[in-house]
């Protein structure tokens, strides 16, 4: 479902169908809509059997990374005689980003659900909802939801008088954009500073207080209980591209377009077609410039590029992107490429978590220079240095915010560098006094 | 190259070449420790192998064939038939470009900074870092802190390395200190209403590798390479940290620690570091006095040591000697009271015992001298007070011994008092005879240590005027009593204890190294 806008048909709602639907966000109300079925379904299963079918699906992780998640499941070991724990990353943080928030505000329940059903699949009996500080009100709703589910019996010492224990807790963050990275999440959980953990070891084998973990994102999760009732090959056969991408994805628009929201659609939707189909085009008046397909980390495409991309974890990669966490950030040709991209360097210089030398001054670095052009008071070799900073800071860092900074400004460095050598030559930026004019 | 000799036969040795150089050495060592094995520096800044691995400078950055991306050495355990490249062109731009980004916050005040001359940042930066600099932005800046203790901030020279947070969380197990903030604006805090008042706080000054973080005693004092460096150890307690005495001028400045795995791993106390003062007295005794009716007046040698000896000769010498005092002073001291049917004793300054919990069987121990394990082994008692049970025939022989706090009255009426020392205390003015010795910064020697360690500390300073090193002035004064001795050195007079003295059996400084050697059953009860 489009929400806030009305569906357009071209969608295909597997995870939005109840999206603004008051109703779904009850136990009651959701148990009419075929929740808990599939959990139900799952409990009286091996969790092996569980992991075959959501690896015969296909799924892929949606927070960013695309990991297939039957493999990653499949690295917890059943039976060593540790406690497993199942996180689930709510931290959504990537700006551009808000699939998850819907999720979490319309269908508390398909989370859950999916959590319990991915503990019981990884040998877990607790399941962390880590929910990042902002998010308010989906924390409230999302309280609520667990607090049902334990009442009626869902969860707890005997989940769905299966004999099996699942406990799900609702975890606040603080409001830091590191802690959506899962080393540095489980830090935060365990009540340290949320710095990325050098890997290896990697969660699967020392994660959260040192045992086996598994981290998946909120979409992922949800997707889950549809892919068990529905069948592996009904989550394959939604895809209209590539095998390697299956199933519906939600992607976030926002920015200079008609109808920002969320939107899902089937993997490898033409991009044109749903920036300019479902998304109503730009503004009146207004071309698109530029397109951040998936999440400020991702390379900035130009329109040429986002319009010949199909949408999927291959397409976006053709595209000479990425797919990311499927937020979509649109910029029209009223907008100052140096100064937005300034805006996100800048972001990424607050968030930097300050462990690795390359995040901690790199960032900063880039963006006081990128500051500096769109006031006016840059030099051409200016460019060059934030091309040498941005190869220091990609591959070099224990996460990678560092390379998520120096990545917009490869693309606008790249696609764009007629803007920063005017502001340069022009001693200002050409755009403001455009738009006063 | 092969493993070192410590390696158990058990431990699976794991081959590979770093600049072309085959090391093999055991399963789970880091690849920077390996490279440091087979002789090759990997620049580094978070690493300490004292500490847990934090992973965080990214300046220890190397190639490894076959791996996408450069790899942390620190962080990354060597793996069979691994190529390794310190040097390569994307390994040294790696840290090229680490050292640029270290640099352009700090305020390169190395002009006024302590740490100028032994700064690693200095030292990497002229091994590889960039000859200019790019940046056109203002600095950012941070005020100085006091931190508590000897310890004081300078936010600007910190490159948020964490050494100093790793040591006080796991080391001292005092966590007072944090990364506070993110992003450029992170600096090192102190949590309020904490201090870096912990026993061994002041290693974190050692620990820290730029001018981040100095020694409050030890500021605007000297530079780096105004001092001389000697081996030593420490004397202020009988744990016995293997310490660098830094002298200027011929005076202590400084104290810091000297690594040794089996002691004192990296660290030494700040009761230690700090009490050095002392060794640099300005009351020295710097030449041989003899009792002229009411004086001692000024004496060669030659008539100080034959008037001693005379008044030895056929009396009881009743040693009182300093836990200060080397093995060889008190192994020849022992000689003398066992040949004239004397004895010895002892008595120790006392202190509370204060660990350092992150390392095995460390701590500043209770008793505040260097050697008291030596003077059991050697056969000399204890005693706290003063009654000595002194013979109105006995020689009293003070070695070094100010026995302060003891009123004169208090030690008895000796026929005689030699005093062999550093210092002449007031109420020992009626000694009949004076012989200047150096203290342990200015002789060659050896302490025990209280698990019955023997470890040898170098000359640091010369002793004043014609005071000469203790064991030459006992050792002189034996040989006028009729023994085979007279010592030009220190190894010449261990030599000979280690011939007599069962403990010290088998030793000798080329045995003990710099490290030392526990003596068997050496340990104290």
């Amino acid at each position: 479902m489009g929400y806030p806008h009305k569906s357009h048909p071209r969608e295909t709602p597997v995870l939005s169908r109840h999206f603004g639907d008051p109703e779904a966000r009850t136990l009651a109300g959701w148990r009419q809509r075929g929740g808990y079925r599939a959990l139900e379904q799952a409990l009286g299963m091996a969790p092996a059997d569980i992991v075959n079918v959501v690896k015969e699906s296909g799924l892929r992780g949606r927070g960013g990374a695309g990991f297939p998640t039957g493999l990653k499941w499949s690295f917890m070991k059943p039976g060593d005689g540790k406690p497993h724990y199942l996180c689930c990353n709510a931290d959504e943080s990537e700006p551009g980003t808000f699939k998850d928030r819907e999720i979490m505000r319309w269908t508390p329940h398909a989370l859950i659900e999916g959590c319990a059903l991915g503990a019981h699949a990884i040998g877990a009996e607790t399941a962390y909802i880590y929910i990042r500080g902002e998010f308010t009100e989906p924390l409230r709703v999302m309280e609520a939801a667990v607090r049902e589910a334990y009442r009626d019996g869902l969860l707890g010492k005997n989940a769905m008088s299966s004999g099996k224990r699942v406990d799900v807790h609702v975890h606040k963050g603080a409001g830091a954009y590191i802690c959506g990275e899962e080393t540095a999440l489980m830090n935060s959980l365990e009540g340290r500073r949320g710095n990325p953990r050098i890997k290896p070891p990697f969660p699967a084998v020392s994660g959260l207080f040192g045992q086996p973990t598994t981290i998946n994102n909120v979409e992922t999760l949800a997707a889950v209980p549809h892919i068990l009732t529905n069948g592996a090959q009904w989550y394959k056969e939604m895809s209209l591209s590539s095998p390697k991408s299956t199933g519906s994805k939600l992607f976030s628009v926002c920015g200079n377009i008609r109808k920002p929201g969320n939107y899902e659609v089937t993997m490898g939707f033409p991009f044109k077609e749903f920036l300019y189909d479902l998304c109503g085009g730009p503004l009146p008046g207004r071309k698109f410039k530029a397109i951040i397909p998936g999440g400020s980390s991702v390379p900035i495409q130009t329109v040429e590029e986002a319009e010949a991309t199909l949408m999927d974890y291959e397409g976006f990669v053709a595209g000479g992107t990425m797919l990311g966490s499927g937020g979509v950030i649109v910029f029209d040709d009223s907008q100052c490429m140096v100064k937005q991209i300034a805006r996100l360097a800048r972001f990424y210089a607050h968030e930097s978590c300050a462990q690795c030398t390359q995040c901690r001054e790199g960032t900063a670095w880039t963006t006081r220079i990128l500051e500096r052009i769109e006031n006016g008071e840059g030099v051409m070799d200016d460019l060059d240095t934030l091309m040498e900073i941005g190869e220091n800071m990609t591959g070099k860092t224990i996460c990678v915010l560092s390379d998520s900074c120096a990545t917009p400004v490869f693309s606008g460095l790249q696609k764009w560098r007629h803007e920063f050598e005017a502001h340069i030559k022009q001693k200002r930026c050409p755009m403001r006094s455009a738009v006063a004019a | 190259m092969t493993a070192p000799a410590t390696v158990a036969p058990t431990t699976k040795m794991v081959n590979l070449t770093i600049e072309g150089r085959q090391v093999s050495v055991p399963e789970g060592t880091s690849i920077l420790e390996a490279a440091k094995y087979a002789g090759i520096l990997v620049p580094h800044y978070c690493y300490h192998p004292g500490l847990p691995v934090a992973g965080v400078c990214r300046m220890c950055l190397v190639e490894v064939e076959k791996a996408p991306k450069l790899a942390p050495s620190c962080a990354t355990s060597v793996a069979e038939g691994q190529v390794v490249h310190v040097h390569s062109d994307k390994a040294l731009e790696a840290r090229k470009g680490v050292l640029e980004l270290l640099l352009i916050n700090h305020p390169l005040d190395c002009p006024i900074c302590d740490q100028s001359g032994e700064c690693e940042l200095q030292d990497y930066t002229y091994m590889e870092g960039r000859p200019d600099s790019r940046l056109r932005d203002p600095k950012r800046f941070n005020p100085v802190e006091d931190f508590g203790g000897d310890v004081m901030y300078v936010a600007n020279r910190c490159i948020l390395c964490t050494r100093c947070v790793r040591f006080m969380d796991t080391m001292a197990e005092d966590p007072v200190l944090n990364v506070s903030e993110r992003g450029d604006r992170a600096v090192i805090g102190k949590f309020d209403g904490h201090d870096l008042t912990h026993p061994w706080a002041g290693n974190v000054i050692d620990l820290c590798p730029v001018g981040a973080l100095l020694s409050k005693d030890s500021l605007n004092k000297v530079r780096a390479w105004e001092v001389d460096r000697t081996a030593s150890v420490c004397p202020n307690c009988t744990q016995g940290c293997n310490m660098i005495i830094e002298t200027r001028d011929n005076t202590v400045v400084r104290l810091r620690p000297r690594s040794n795995e089996a002691v004192n791993q990296f660290f030494m106390c700040d009761y230690g570091r700090l009490n050095y003062r002392w060794m640099n007295r300005q009351d020295r005794l710097d030449t041989p006095l003899v009792r002229r009716g009411n004086d001692l007046v000024l004496a060669e040698w030659e008539v100080a040591l034959a008037a001693a000896a005379q008044l030895l000769t056929g009396a009881k010498a009743r040693v009182i000697a300093s836990p200060m005092l080397s093995n060889e002073a008190l192994g020849l001291l022992a000689r003398l009271y066992r040949k004239t049917g004397g004895s010895g004793s002892y008595r120790v300054a006392k202190g509370d015992r204060a660990p350092l919990p992150g390392v095995k069987n460390l701590a500043r121990r209770e008793e505040l001298g260097a050697n008291v394990r030596g003077l059991e082994l050697f056969g000399f008692k204890r005693s706290e007070s003063p009654a000595w049970n002194l013979g109105s025939e006995d020689i009293l022989v003070l070695a070094d011994e100010e026995l302060a706090g003891i009123d004169a009255g208090a030690v008895g009426q000796p026929r005689a008092i030699i005093v062999i020392g550093t210092t002449l205390p007031s109420w020992a003015r009626g000694a009949a005879v004076v012989l200047p010795i150096g203290n342990f910064t200015e002789e060659e020697g050896t302490f025990t240590n209280v698990d019955g360690r023997v470890q040898r500390f170098m000359q640091a300073k010369a002793a004043p005027g014609y005071a000469r090193p203790s064991f030459a002035v006992i050792g002189d004064l034996l040989a006028l009593l009729g023994e085979k001795t007279g010592y030009m050195l220190a190894s010449d007079a261990f030599a000979a204890v280690a011939a007599s003295e069962a403990a010290f059996s088998g030793l000798s400084y080329e045995t003990l190294g710099l490290r030392g050697v526990a003596v068997a059953g050496g340990a104290a009860r």
